[in-house]
Formats: C-alpha cells, sequence, structure tokens
C-alpha cells in the first residue's frame, strides 16, 4: 500500500494528486482542480477544468463570472464516487460553508482526506462535516491554539439581540465575510426570532442570491444604501469588515459597531479594529473540534495545511499521531474571518 | 458574576458616555443586592483586593496547562489573565458560577492557602468571560474607564430625573459598599441617606468660558479677580468624621497628598487649587503631574514636588453650610478663618485689584508665568451653586500660544468619529532639515474641517500601520496650545498642555512651517529643569 507522500505532493501551484493528475485548491490557474469551497483564496480564476460540489460551482460563477470558473465544470454530489486517473475520487461536507467539500481519494487501498476549511458547530446554511476514516488526514488549522473556543452561536447572537433591545434607536452593523458568513449569521438571526428586514451592504447581495437560489431561505433583505437613516434606526446592517468603520458607516444612524469572526475571542483583535460589539462567531473549527476530528477521523498521520501549525501538531504527537506541516502558502483566513482592512469586493 | 462580567465585556469596549451611561443603569436595575452594590464599587474603583498575585495565576496555569501550549497562546494574547481565562481547560461540575458576593466574602475570610483552589474551581464552573473578570477582579486589575461621576450619573437615571447626579454625589460618600441604603433611596423604596459627620464631596460650582460678546455687557464693579492657576482644583473637606482630599470630579486623591490631609487640622469644606510649591514659586503643571494617579507617595516625591493649596472659597465653616452667602460674604468669612486658623501649606489665592473690565484685560495678557493660565471673574454676589449656573462665575484664559506645524500622522477615531482620521499627530522641522512629532490634536476643528482632512489624509497617504496612516509632509496646521514644557517622555524633548487645531493653513507650504527652536524658546520651566538635574 503506497503512502499518500508518494502520490500526494505539495508543488508550488499547491497540493497534487499524482496518479489522478489534478490539483486541489490550487493557488494558481492549472489544468484540472478540485476545488473544497468558494473562498478566494482556495478558489481561484482560470483554471481549465474544475470539480467540486454544485453549491461550490454555483458560488465560484457568481464571484469569478462563467469562464475565469472554469472553462468546463463538473458537479460531484456528496459521496458519488468517480474515477480521475488511477484514484478513485469523492466528497464529503465539510460543513465551513455552503458547498464546502472534503476531498476523498483512494489509490491503491491507500486513503488520504483533503478536508479544506471546516468546522463542526451545525451551520444552517450548508451541510454538516461528515468524518471520513484515512490513512492520511490534511486539516487547517486557523485556531489551532487553545485559547480558541468558540462559544455557542446562538450565545453570539443573543448577545447582538440584547444589545439591540439596550439601544434601540442605534443602527447595529456587523462586519462579516461576503461568502458564508454573511448568510449564517441571516440564518442564525431568523432562528433566533428576528423577522425584521435585514439590511445589506451592496458587496454582500450577489451572493446572498446564490444562496436563496440554492435553498436557504433569507427572509426580507434590503439594500442598506438605498434606506435613509431614519430606516436604520434601530435596524439590523451587514457589511463587509472594511467598511464597518469606514466612511461607508457613516450613513448609519449611531452605528454600534460589531464583527463577528473567531478573531474576536482576543480583546486586542476587536480593539485595533475599533468594534463596539465582538461577536465570537466563526466558520473554522476550533481548537477542541480540530483536536476532537483528528480522532475521529483515526488518521495515523495528519499534515497541516496553513494556520498554527506547531500547537496542534505539538498536541498530536501527544497522543502518537504523526503530524506533518505542509506550509502551503497563499491560503489567508485571516480574510475570510473579516479581518481584511478593507471592503471585500 | 454572569451579569457583571457582561457588563465589563461591553464597558470595555463601548467608547460612547451615553452607552456606557445605559449598560450601567441596566446593570444597577436588573442586578440584586447585595451583588450590584459590590458591582457598582468594582467600577468605581473602591474595591481593592491583594489577596491573589498575578504568580497566583500562573500557579494555576502550570498545574493545567501544557507549559509550551500555553507559552505559545501567552505569547499571542499578551495578557496573563485574558489567556488563562480563554484556554482554561474547565473540569466538569455541577456548581454554578460564583456570585461577586461570594468571591467579595470568601477572599476576605478564606486563608491564603486555599485561595488556589477556591479560584480554580470558580474558574471550573465558569465561562472564559466570567474567568476574565474573575481573574482581573481578585487580581486587582480591573481597568473599566468608567469614571466614579459616570457611575453616579447611571445611577440617578435609575430615578428618571426624580434624583439628581449631584444629590447622588452628596450622600456618596458617605455611603459604603453594597449600597444598599442607596439603592433603596433611589428605587424610592427608602428615605435619602443622611451623610450626617460623613466627609462627602459636594458637587463644585464652575465657571463659564468668557467669550468677547459677553465682555461687553460685565459692569466691572460687579466682579471679583482672582489668578486662574494652573493645577488641579480641589475640594477638601474635613468634618468630625473624617478628613478627605477630592479631585473636582469628586474622586478621593486623599492617598497621593497626605501633606495636604495631615495640615487639615480644623472643619471646614474648603474649594482651593493644588499645586507644587517650592520656596513660595509655584511650580509648572509638569511637576504636579508627577504626584497625581498615583495611589502612594514616597519620601522624595514629598520632597520633590512639595504640594500646596490656593484656597479661594469656603463652603462650610464648622458644620455650618455658608453656600447660600454670597461671594462676598464667603470670602470675608474665608480671610477670617484663614487669619485665625493658620493652616499649613495653604495660603488665599489673592483677589486682584482693578477699575475696568480693559484693565484686567491688560493684567491678564502680562501674565505670563507657568503657573497662570488667565483669570477667574466672580460675581460679588454670587451664591455658591452646584453646575454651572449662567453669568455667575466666568474664567478668562489668557491667549493661547500657537505654532505653524506639519502634519505627519492621522489616527482614526472612535466611537462617532471611528470612520474619520481624527487624531493629528504634527511636527516641526528641526535644524538639520528632519521634521520631528511634537504633539498629538484631536479637536479644535468643526464638523465640514474634519470631512475635509480626512479626505486630504486619505488621498495623501504614504504609509500605513494599523489604523494609522503616515502622510505627505504638505499640510500644515496651525496649533494652539496653553503652554510647553520639557519633558524627557517626548522625542522632540517638549510637551504641549491641551494642544489643538486652530487653523487649517492651506495656503501655507510646509517648508515654511514653525521650526523646533521656535517652540523651544515658549518653554516654561527650563531653568525648573536645569535647577531638578542639580538635585
Ligand atoms: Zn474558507
Ligand atoms: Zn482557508
Amino acid at each position: 500500500m503506497p503512502h499518500p507522500k508518494t502520490w500526494l505532493k505539495v508543488c508550488p501551484q499547491g497540493l497534487y494528486c499524482e496518479p489522478g493528475g489534478f490539483f486541489i485548491d490550487p493557488t494558481r490557474a492549472v489544468d484540472r482542480a478540485v476545488i473544497t469551497h468558494a473562498h478566494s483564496d482556495h478558489a481561484r480564476p482560470g483554471h481549465r477544468a474544475v470539480l467540486a460540489s454544485a453549491g461550490t460551482l454555483a458560488l465560484m460563477r457568481a464571484r469569478l463570472g462563467e469562464g475565469p470558473a472554469g472553462l468546463t465544470q463538473q458537479a460531484l454530489g456528496w459521496g458519488e464516487r468517480l474515477r480521475m486517473g488511477e484514484v478513485t475520487l469523492w466528497l464529503e461536507p465539510a460543513g465551513h460553508v455552503l458547498g464546502s467539500a472534503q476531498v476523498a481519494m483512494e489509490y491503491r487501498g491507500s486513503r488520504a482526506v483533503v478536508s479544506g476549511d471546516y468546522k463542526r458547530t451545525p451551520d444552517p446554511t450548508c451541510d454538516p462535516f461528515v468524518p471520513i476514516p484515512c490513512d492520511v488526514f490534511v486539516t487547517e488549522a486557523t485556531f489551532a491554539l487553545p485559547v480558541f473556543r468558540h462559544p455557542p452561536p446562538d450565545h453570539e447572537i443573543a448577545r447582538l439581540l440584547a444589545s439591540r433591545a439596550l439601544f434601540p434607536e442605534r443602527t447595529h452593523v456587523v462586519g462579516c465575510y461576503a461568502l458564508g458568513k454573511c448568510q449564517r449569521l441571516i440564518a442564525l438571526l431568523r432562528g433566533a426570532g428576528w423577522h425584521e428586514p435585514i439590511y445589506l451592504h451592496g458587496a454582500l447581495a450577489a451572493l446572498c442570491a446564490v444562496y436563496e437560489q440554492q435553498g436557504v431561505a433569507l427572509g426580507e433583505l434590503r439594500a442598506a444604501t438605498a434606506a435613509a437613516k431614519d430606516q436604520l434606526k434601530g435596524a439590523i446592517v451587514l457589511a463587509p469588515p472594511g467598511a464597518i468603520t469606514d466612511r461607508w458607516a457613516r450613513r448609519l444612524a449611531e452605528p454600534v459597531v460589531a464583527l463577528a469572526s473567531g478573531w474576536m475571542r482576543v480583546r486586542q483583535r476587536a480593539r485595533s479594529r475599533g468594534v463596539e460589539l465582538p461577536l465570537v462567531i466563526s466558520d473554522h473549527a476550533d481548537w477542541d473540534e480540530l483536536n476532537a476530528t483528528v480522532d475521529e477521523v483515526g488518521a495515523p498521520e495528519v499534515w497541516v495545511t496553513h494556520g498554527r501549525e506547531e500547537a496542534l501538531i505539538h498536541c498530536i504527537t501527544q497522543r502518537g499521531v504523526r503530524g506533518r506541516a505542509l506550509r502551503l502558502v497563499g491560503y489567508s483566513d485571516e480574510d475570510d474571518e473579516g479581518l481584511s482592512e478593507e471592503a471585500a469586493a | 458574576m454572569i451579569a457583571f462580567a457582561d457588563l465589563l465585556e461591553r464597558l470595555v469596549f463601548t467608547p460612547g458616555r451615553n452607552a456606557k451611561i445605559a449598560l450601567l443603569r441596566r446593570y444597577f436595575a436588573s442586578e440584586p443586592d447585595p451583588d450590584r452594590g459590590i458591582g457598582l464599587a468594582a467600577v468605581t474603583g473602591e474595591l481593592a483586593f491583594t489577596a491573589a498575585k498575578p504568580g497566583l495565576i500562573r500557579e494555576l496555569a502550570a498545574a493545567r496547562t501544557d507549559p509550551e501550549l500555553f507559552a505559545w497562546s501567552y505569547d499571542y494574547v499578551g495578557d496573563l489573565a485574558e489567556t488563562v481565562a480563554l484556554m482554561w481547560p474547565g473540569k466538569p461540575t455541577n456548581a454554578a458560577p460564583p456570585s461577586l458576593t461570594e468571591v467579595v466574602e470568601t477572599l476576605e475570610t478564606a486563608p491564603k492557602s486555599e485561595l488556589p483552589g477556591i479560584v480554580a474551581g470558580w474558574l471550573d464552573a465558569s465561562e472564559p468571560s466570567v474567568r476574565l473578570a474573575l481573574l482581573k477582579l481578585i487580581t486587582g486589575a480591573l481597568r473599566v474607564g468608567v469614571s466614579a461621576r459616570l457611575a453616579k450619573v447611571a445611577l440617578a437615571e435609575m430615578t428618571d430625573g426624580r434624583v439628581a447626579p449631584d444629590d447622588v454625589e452628596e450622600v456618596w460618600h458617605g455611603l459604603a459598599p453594597p449600597y444598599a441604603a442607596l439603592f433603596a433611596w433611589l428605587e424610592g423604596r427608602g428615605v435619602r441617606p443622611d451623610p450626617a459627620d460623613a466627609p462627602v464631596f459636594r458637587p463644585p460650582m464652575l465657571a463659564h468660558p468668557l467669550e468677547p460678546q459677553d465682555r461687553v455687557s460685565l459692569d466691572a464693579r460687579d466682579y471679583r479677580a482672582e489668578w486662574k492657576w494652573d493645577g488641579i482644583r480641589v475640594q477638601l473637606v474635613a468634618t468630625p468624621g473624617g478628613k478627605r482630599l477630592y479631585s473636582r470630579s469628586g474622586d478621593d486623591i486623599s492617598g497621593a497628598f497626605p501633606e495636604i490631609v495631615d495640615a487639615m487640622n480644623f472643619e471646614a469644606v474648603l474649594d482651593g487649587e493644588l499645586l507644587v510649591i517650592r520656596e513660595g514659586e509655584v511650580a509648572p503643571f509638569a511637576d504636579l503631574q508627577q504626584r497625581l494617579n498615583r495611589k502612594g507617595v514616597t519620601a522624595k516625591m514629598l520632597r520633590d514636588f512639595p504640594a500646596g493649596i490656593r484656597l479661594y472659597d469656603m463652603l462650610f465653616e464648622g458644620s455650618e453650610d455658608i453656600r447660600p452667602l454670597p461671594f462676598d460674604a464667603r470670602r470675608a468669612r474665608l480671610e477670617a478663618w484663614h487669619a485665625r486658623v493658620r493652616p499649613r501649606l495653604m495660603a488665599l489665592s489673592p483677589l486682584i485689584a482693578f477699575d475696568s473690565i480693559e484693565d484686567l484685560s491688560a493684567i491678564r495678557d502680562d501674565a505670563r508665568a507657568a503657573s497662570i493660565e488667565g483669570l477667574m471673574l466672580k460675581r460679588g454676589d454670587s451664591a455658591y451653586v452646584p453646575g454651572r449656573p449662567k453669568g455667575q462665575w466666568w474664567k478668562w484664559k489668557r491667549d493661547p500660544l500657537t505654532i505653524d506645524a506639519v502634519l505627519m500622522y492621522a489616527q482614526r477615531g472612535h466611537g462617532k468619529r471611528s470612520s474619520f482620521y481624527s487624531d493629528y499627530t504634527f511636527g516641526l522641522w528641526r535644524e538639520d532639515g528632519e521634521l520631528v512629532p511634537v504633539g498629538k490634536a484631536y479637536f479644535g476643528f468643526t464638523d465640514a474641517e474634519l470631512a475635509m482632512l480626512d479626505r486630504w489624509v486619505r488621498n495623501h497617504t504614504t504609509a500605513r500601520f494599523g489604523p494609522v496612516r503616515e502622510v505627505e509632509r504638505a499640510m500644515v496646521l496651525e496649533v494652539a496650545f496653553d503652554a510647553a514644557q520639557l519633558s524627557t517622555r517626548h522625542k522632540s524633548g517638549v510637551a504641549l498642555r491641551f494642544p489643538r487645531i486652530a487653523r487649517i493653513r492651506t495656503d501655507k507650504p510646509a517648508a515654511e512651517a514653525d521650526r523646533l527652536e521656535t517652540l523651544m524658546r515658549l518653554v516654561e520651566n527650563r531653568a525648573a529643569e536645569a535647577g531638578a538635574a542639580v538635585a
């Protein structure tokens, strides 16, 4: 049985499955790409053939345009087996954002799973993570420090609504990443009984429409730009993180500035962004989820793509799991967790 | 502890005064006694714990966490208590988080050796935000950013206007945590607490700035004039129940000025200016600053920065409230009392003789001493009324000094200004052609000027460091300030007092802005500094 390191390789473009002839989430344009999810650092434009879940492909077309999203696109359903060269490949949900997938590969009896970005907390806008037993598990490590333990998202939404009740005249503007976090926040708010219209910054509308087309109901959404200041009193407005303390926010009524991100767990991070109401809501696995997932898939070897690999590897080594840092460049989960300084396009 | 931790969490990130008041009000209105009273004491800094040291937190962490994971985490978070609060691996427990009351009572009674076990149990039962509040509280590191005054305004708001903040102020210092009688009064369930002989703070009477249009209508005969000292205004309260020195905002600063409190061997409530005074000479404000914001004081500080008082009003003589008397009558009582009692370290702030407002104007222009900010004008018939009654007292500051400086950096503001680059660092040219920063200003401009500066900053950015932008050296700002003093803490060696933007000089090329040496000529404490260096 060939060890996965003999057939799954780190190249300048990203992870390459040699006997299958495809890259996973390549950071440069390639001939054949398998894409885990539609975040911009994982789904780059310009590949010739793209294989992904239907949800991911729809989001890629909305973000990148028909051509740049892949000249030929192939959608694969959950668990559907596909032969690529000498490799059998299938996708299972990763629970990160709509359409996000883990890529499972089998080659001559040896199995590797590339999980992409993932989380274990239930998310009403995407299918839940499915653990796949494997020989090598490839994981992210965005929040791989024991200080990152995300509280239940309902708890954070309750804090937002409590603040809205205390300051009913002020606009609550919540900074959130345009893909995933935004729609999850809306769904969480609806689930918590917030049925008022939710106002959106222009950069968020298009992807919300894709979610709706994919069957995720979001309730009444309105354009914040078109609303009068008076209308926004007491409203909840969602905007890209870069806009919440920028000129755009001047249209809002005495805003309470909130930001939804796993990074908000650390006070200094919230303070440096001028956030008044930090909401710890993340689309990435926290420390406990990362460790539990490694244990659950039972892989004797774990590769870490990006993030704080040293703490995770230190910890799993003590449990007898071999760890390897891939140090893939080009992935930035500061961005998809809402820390980039300027408004997302 | 849960509601208290929530409150702290919100207060820490909330810039707006009104929002802070709303948060405090909700907390006081919804929490039960005695917890809310202890919470009140905690946010106003009246709870001081010394039982637990940061060392205890380290020991707890060492016992429960992997040293490498702890080191990485601490390195990332940067704050010991926060690191432990976040990474604490709780043991499953059915215990509820402790109440504030339980925490306070336990800390007062538990033997020191049992403390680590007790605290660990509390941490196990709590969520991260409660753990953080707990660790900050027990190590005496709770910094909330709420003044005592703000808490009193929030307390008064509980009554929807029935009780004013100044009413709370009047009874405040006679009360002690958990303030059950205070809350009963505020909620209409009890009588107003009687401060009796307690040395309580009396809300001060304040002055309006004297604008040119006010000046024309003044009749010189109605007014008395005093120097406006550049120190801090204080209230000296000595009653049979105790002796206190309060700042203008009602903070008890007795601990920082023991020599003044020692000298208060009388029964009276006095209004005056706290200053550093060496051999009868009033030192600049920078010297007084060495004594402020300290809980204790060393013998060396007492010697190097000796404090004294210039008295200008009397509120109580003995137990008699003389605030309803006119200023002239109070002044006469103050002078007679001072001649009789002769309190150490306290002199009368003299009345300045003048015939006309023009006369005064000349006196004000001549007063360039560092210790004098200008003049105070007080109506001879004015009763001592808390707050800022119209037309009674005026402050007439001398004209500010100005420099033309070059904008170097701009930083985003806070709260309502968080979308604007509203904090400006400006510099002056040194002889070698380098521009050195000399100060920072964040007010003095109109909304329209702010919008214009914000736009200019965005269009002329040369580098960015987080919330700060470095800009082209092309914008000249006329900066007004009250005084310039030598300072070792500033790169330029000089510190400005109350710098503000007076004008935007788009007409002036940056190369023609002022030089550092021009500013150095305006420095007031050069001699004093040289003297201090010798000593
Ligand atoms: Zn992602
Ligand atoms: Zn990622």
